[in-house]
């Protein structure tokens, strides 16, 4: 089986950046409601006060979370947070749009590294349509926190995320 | 259980396997399949197959329309796939109606309590609900005999209590004298439990639902295809069940409720086939059970799930029951000696259903789930539609094996040694204790 990665199984031991911490400009709940998991997620942007400054050049400064769930989606929220915090928030989305992309491929795409680092250890998962959700749970939580957040991310994404 | 209930040979046994098409199928590379999810739907024997193809192929007609012979035909067949239904429950055969599942058939009674609106001048005291009105349940519930039921609360501003989960995954039956009172207009529970497989004591319920007046709506999706069920002496005023958890076809569950009742009950959905009378302005209803049964019915799958049941009791329902039971006290005596593990619901000896959910110490059910599907053995994994139960329980979800009369001890046997793999692959240390597998802990642990 080439779904539990070493690399996911350490993820979701021992997750990164895990907990809710302050402060934060967005927050979002999100559940899976075909097994019941839950993640609560907070995002922090740099230079959020400042209405100035383009959505697309705002820095995460922080991701923090509270997950319950199964190994996939505890270790997809880590690597998320190891992935996005200290970058700007268009290639967060860039990683994001090429991580959904590899997920729902039904195992045609195997990741660019290059985007989402880390994440190609997730490749098995998109042969397993049941576990997706797991694996996109944290992402669409962090997509929606960023939308809390004020982001426009209908525009980022549409600037960013080349195929 | 009867004293001359045989047990199933291994000849038997290969007989009853060899008429399930999909038992010979692999999955996962080459895995033979093995399959333990039966509480959530049973596979079909050929029996059941041929039935609906053959009325399809030779009687296919609209049902009580039409003067033509194949109407004719398939008229008689679909009245007759009622009787049989009938016959297996121990009703008279205008109290069955057939309905979608047993979810449509739960709202069908759900409904028929707001359709009875106080201002209707045909109403019907025992199915009107006013706010002060209380409507009970338990926390074990399906979602299917809890949303309905939430629902009807929030339309009519009737309140909705429940009976909560007591030690060992029985109800906590102390507190029934305090939730049961001349409040109460109906009381909704399950037989059997979908996920502990307790076995609730349906007419000791009944009784003292209606020592206080109350309807009694007894889901009996677990039960009615692993033991026996006679509305004669279970006490309930309605029961539903869906066909395709019971060997039968999906797309048909069947309604059983008392004629008096169903005779006073307005009816749910409106249409073709459940009139008496019809003008432009309004429309009178027909007897039971056609009032229920709008629109052209699903006969094909109705005389499937009679020939469902005329292949169980070709074994024996009785036969069936403690074929389950030897695999269940089989699979919790296994699974006791893996402390790693924890049933949930009643412990080894206490008779249950033919379902068996656990948790593995440290390993979320989904993750479980995957390791024995890779082995080609199916469960359920999640909260099995029973998320208050679970929520309850103080975990997220479970493992569930759940069993049909075509599963063998080899079957308990590859899931077991799967099983086995999940503490190795996952690095959890077998000795550990007393965590919850909530996974709560897990995005806390670092």
């Amino acid at each position: 089986m080439d779904l539990y990665q070493e690399l996911i199984l350490e993820h979701a031991k021992r997750p990164h950046h895990c907990g809710l911490r302050e402060p934060f400009d967005g927050e979002t709940h999100h559940v899976n409601p075909t097994c019941g998991d839950e993640i609560t997620l907070r995002v922090a942007l740099a230079g959020a006060d400042a209405h100035s400054a383009a959505d697309s050049d705002r820095v995460i400064t922080d991701v923090s979370y509270d997950a319950k769930g199964c190994s996939i989606s505890i270790a997809a929220a880590s690597m998320l947070t190891d992935e996005v915090i200290g970058h700007p928030v268009i290639e967060a989305l860039d990683t994001y749009t090429a991580m959904h992309a590899m997920l729902t491929s039904r195992g045609q795409l195997s990741g660019d590294e290059d985007i989402i680092g880390d994440g190609v250890a997730f490749a098995g998962v998109s042969k397993y349509p049941a576990r997706v959700k797991c694996a996109l749970l944290g992402w669409t939580a962090f997509t929606d926190a960023l939308v809390r957040a004020g982001v426009d991310i209908t525009t980022l994404s549409q600037q960013g995320a080349k195929p | 259980m009867s004293v001359s209930t045989r047990p199933l040979t291994d000849q038997e046994l290969t007989a009853i396997r060899g008429e399930f098409p999909i038992l010979t199928r692999t999955v996962r590379e080459d895995r033979p399949l093995v399959y333990l999810d039966s509480g959530a739907t049973s596979h079909k024997p050929r029996a059941v197959l041929d039935a609906e193809r053959g009325f399809y192929e030779q009687h296919n007609a609209a049902v009580h329309r039409g003067a033509h012979q194949l109407a004719e035909e398939a008229t008689d067949d679909f009245e007759a796939a009622r009787e049989t239904v009938a016959g297996f429950i121990g009703a008279a055969t205008d109290e069955v109606v057939f309905t979608k599942n047993a979810t449509e058939a739960l709202n069908l009674v759900a409904y028929a309590f707001s359709n009875a609106a106080p201002t209707d001048a045909d109403k019907d005291e025992q199915f009107v609900l006013r706010p002060g009105d209380e409507i009970l349940v338990t926390e074990m519930e399906h979602h299917a005999n809890l949303v309905p039921w939430q629902e009807l609360a929030r339309r009519t501003g009737a309140t909705l209590r429940w009976v909560p989960l007591g030690a060992d995954g029985a109800l906590d039956l102390e507190r029934l004298g305090d939730l049961l009172t001349e409040r109460t207009k109906v009381f909704a529970f399950t037989h059997v439990s979908n996920v502990l497989a307790t076995i609730n004591p349906v007419t000791e319920l009944a009784a003292a639902a209606h020592a206080v007046g109350a309807l009694v709506v007894v889901d009996a999706c677990q039960s009615v295809p692993h033991l026996a069920v006679d509305v004669r002496t279970l006490g309930a005023d309605f029961i539903a069940f869906s066909g395709h958890k019971m060997y039968g076809p999906m797309g048909v569950g069947v309604l059983w409720g008392r004629s008096e009742l169903l005779d006073v009950m307005p009816p749910f959905l409106t249409g073709g086939s459940m009139i008496e009378l019809v003008t432009m302005e309004r429309a009178t209803w027909a007897p039971v059970p056609a009032k229920f049964e709008a629109g052209v019915p699903n006969a094909a799958q109705a005389v499937g799930l009679a020939a469902a049941i005329r292949w169980i009791e070709g074994i024996g329902i009785d036969r069936i029951h403690e074929h389950e039971a030897s695999l269940v006290a089989h699979l919790m005596t296994a699974l006791a000696k893996r402390p790693w593990v924890r049933v949930v619901g009643p412990q080894a000896g206490v008779d249950r259903g033919g379902a068996v959910a656990f948790l593995v110490e440290g390993v979320h059910a989904h993750d479980v789930g995957q390791v024995l599907d890779d082995a080609g053995v199916a469960v359920r994994v999640g909260h099995h539609c029973a998320w208050p139960l679970h929520r309850s329980l103080g975990v997220a979800a479970t493992t569930r094996v759940s069993l049909g009369v075509y599963n063998t001890v080899a079957d308990l046997d590859v899931l077991l040694e799967a099983l086995d793999r999940v503490p190795v692959i996952f690095g959890t240390e077998p000795e550990i204790s007393s965590v919850a597998a909530s996974d709560h802990g897990q995005a806390e642990a670092s």
